[in-house]
């Protein structure tokens, strides 16, 4: 028997290992990625809390969520190509000159 | 044991079944029609007119050595033609093929004849031809060769490209039917379109939707990297593009999985602008015939523009993708639009 | 155990299993496809919350488009397996104990969720598949929410995406040789 807390659970240790890869990955691309593995986990709870609610509305923030994630990795990954060219590395601690 | 059960999953393997004949029938009809287009016989000798030279040409390709290049990925050197194929035969998963049947009295109640009859019919469609484009970036990067690389990125772009004016020339028709399920739109597609009270047609999408119908075809043609759209594997400039490096089974994948998108996109054309299987007057419950008449016709077309039309260029190609048949495409589904409020229907 | 149930568990594990390979891969073109993966087993899951459309989204906008842009851009910048280099080549668990904050804060991370959904004020004992689903999967209701309620946010999502798409070809734009 399926629960909501079922899927709340599942989307938390989704969230939960998004957050391990941005905390402890030392490559850029993988840290975008580990963002969309969060970004999913909480469409996943949208989607299962509006089930719950029979509301319409989960699946409606999930199709806005889904648009700006687009909209941000396309930025993101422009930036990365920007900053590749700049020091042909990936890895974030090879951008910290501003560091005082 | 349900008969309703055991009648489905005999659909299944029976649609299976079909498209691989459907595939080998292509390439028996490609070498035909090509033959005498241009006036000489391809095979005769294998077979009564020649109809059994696909299964001679598997047969050799079976026994071929399956290579590898050394410095390939091997995970994804031998994944890529699995997804390509794959996202080839699951395309027609939501397709019907024929009216819902009762096959006689056999079943309690008609069941509709396609492997899977979902209510978003037209976005699974779609959706699974995006996740074909896997097949090629992957076939081209794991090579790791020049040639594959370039055929399979140049092969991806375009088949992205495309993608956006083939959705909108599906959207153009949901428009007008007003549901995303394929079983809805050949149900609206019954009956005639009436002109000063005279039924003048059949009430087939295409007639509404010429344009629509047009972009639809040429999107779909260059989605499954077909003449003239076919500058990716162009023999002469590419070597064979993305899939250079593949022998055996796994290039017999890779043209499984053309042969079966071209099938599909003239499937799914039938059904959403030609009518699926109704052919007025004639009776319903013969619907496959005139289903797969009319998708036997379009695939001719493809066949016959392959072996007419010299091939693009790859950036007039891409020109012609955004420049002109994006803009169609949008036009189109404006004037789908104001249509469908004008007319109320 | 229903065939939801098993399903349930089957996408569930996938989608933990892929996410957790995508974190520890070191090639990022695999960790790109199996990403893919783990987007194809939240469809699932989405398509058991009946909510087919947003399955059918998910596959075209995620798995179908970002991440063949991410794809690509991988192949463009070809990096070819993670390097630690000249930065910091030891492993995060072979570190001086000040240096471990990012596993740390993992930890504190998975203890706060953890406590969170065990007292979650909303905790339901019934199946969610006992609850009516109402229109939740009519496609046609998701329209008229969306074009009538939330009209001002989709066209402020079309303006957001114009934005995007002129800021990454701006971005991403060779510089010119103007030397």
């Amino acid at each position: 028997m399926i629960t909501l807390n079922h899927y709340l659970a599942l989307s938390a240790l989704l969230f939960a290992i998004g957050a391990a890869g941005v905390f402890l990955r030392r490559n850029l691309i993988t840290l975008l990625l580990s963002i969309e593995i969060m970004l999913n986990a909480v469409n996943l709870t949208f989607v299962a809390a509006g089930r719950q609610y029979a509301a319409v509305d989960g699946q409606i923030i999930v199709f806005f969520v889904m648009t700006v994630a687009a909209a941000e990795a396309a930025v993101g990954l422009a930036l990365i190509i920007a900053l590749f060219r700049h020091r042909e590395s990936l890895n974030p601690d090879a951008f910290t000159s501003l560091k005082w | 044991m349900d008969p309703v059960l055991i009648a489905q999953v005999a659909l299944i393997v029976v649609i299976f079944h079909a498209l691989l004949l459907s595939a080998a029938g292509m390439v028996w009809a490609e070498r035909k029609v090509a033959a005498r287009l241009q006036q000489r016989f391809g095979p005769v000798y294998t077979g009564p007119y020649g109809l059994l030279q696909p299964f001679a040409d598997v047969f050799k390709l079976f026994f071929k050595e399956e290579l590898k290049p050394s410095a390939a990925d091997a995970a994804l050197f031998y994944l890529a033609p699995v997804i390509s194929a794959a996202a080839a035969f699951a395309a027609f998963c939501v397709i019907p093929v024929g009216p819902p049947t009762d096959f006689f009295g056999l079943l309690p109640h008609p069941i509709p004849l396609a492997v899977a009859d979902v209510n978003v019919a037209v976005l699974v469609i779609f959706a699974i031809t995006s996740m074909g484009i896997y097949g090629i970036v992957l076939a081209g990067w794991s090579s790791n060769s020049k040639y594959s690389l370039l055929g399979g990125l140049r092969s991806s772009a375009q088949m992205i490209s495309y993608e956006l004016s083939y959705g909108l020339a599906l959207a153009a028709v949901l428009v007008m039917a007003n549901t995303f399920s394929l079983q809805e739109i050949v149900k609206q597609q019954a009956g005639y379109w009436h002109l000063f009270g005279v039924p003048i047609a059949p009430r087939w999408f295409v007639f509404p939707q010429i344009l629509g119908f047009t972009v639809y075809m040429i999107a779909g043609i260059a989605e499954t990297n077909r003449a003239p759209f076919d500058f990716p594997e162009a023999e002469q400039e590419l070597v064979a593009g993305y899939h250079t490096e593949y022998s055996s089974m796994s290039f017999a994948l890779f043209f499984l999985a053309e042969y079966v998108n071209m099938v599909t996109v003239s499937a799914v054309a039938t059904n959403l602008f030609l009518g699926g299987w109704h052919l007025q007057p004639l009776p319903e419950w013969l619907g496959f015939f005139w289903f797969a008449i009319k998708a036997s016709a379009i695939l001719f077309f493809y066949l016959w523009l392959r072996w007419t039309m010299p091939r693009f260029r790859y950036d007039q190609l891409m020109a012609f993708g955004w420049k002109v048949l994006l803009p169609l495409a949008v036009l189109n589904v404006l004037a789908t639009a104001a249509g469908v409020i004008y007319f109320g229907s | 155990m229903g065939l939801e149930t098993v399903l349930f568990y089957v996408f569930g594990a996938l989608a933990i299993v892929t996410s957790l390979m995508v974190v520890g891969q070191r090639n990022p073109v695999h960790s790109v496809l199996l990403l893919i993966a783990s987007f194809g087993a939240l469809a699932g899951l989405y398509v058991l919350l009946d909510a087919p459309f947003t399955a059918v989204t998910q596959i075209i906008v995620y798995a179908g488009a970002i991440m063949v842009l991410f794809l690509f851009v991988v192949m463009l910048l070809n990096v070819g397996r993670e390097d630690a280099a000249e930065y910091d080549r030891s492993h995060p668990f072979n570190r001086p104990l000040e240096r471990r904050a990012g596993t740390a804060l993992v930890i504190a991370l998975v203890v706060e969720l953890a406590w969170a959904v065990w007292h979650v004020s909303v905790r339901q004992e019934g199946a969610l598949r006992d609850v009516a689903p109402g229109s939740v999967a009519s496609v046609a209701e998701i329209g008229r929410v969306l074009y009538r309620d939330y009209a001002f946010a989709f066209e402020a999502t079309s303006v957001l995406i114009l934005v995007a798409m002129v800021g990454a070809i701006i971005l991403a734009r060779p510089r010119p040789q103007s030397h």
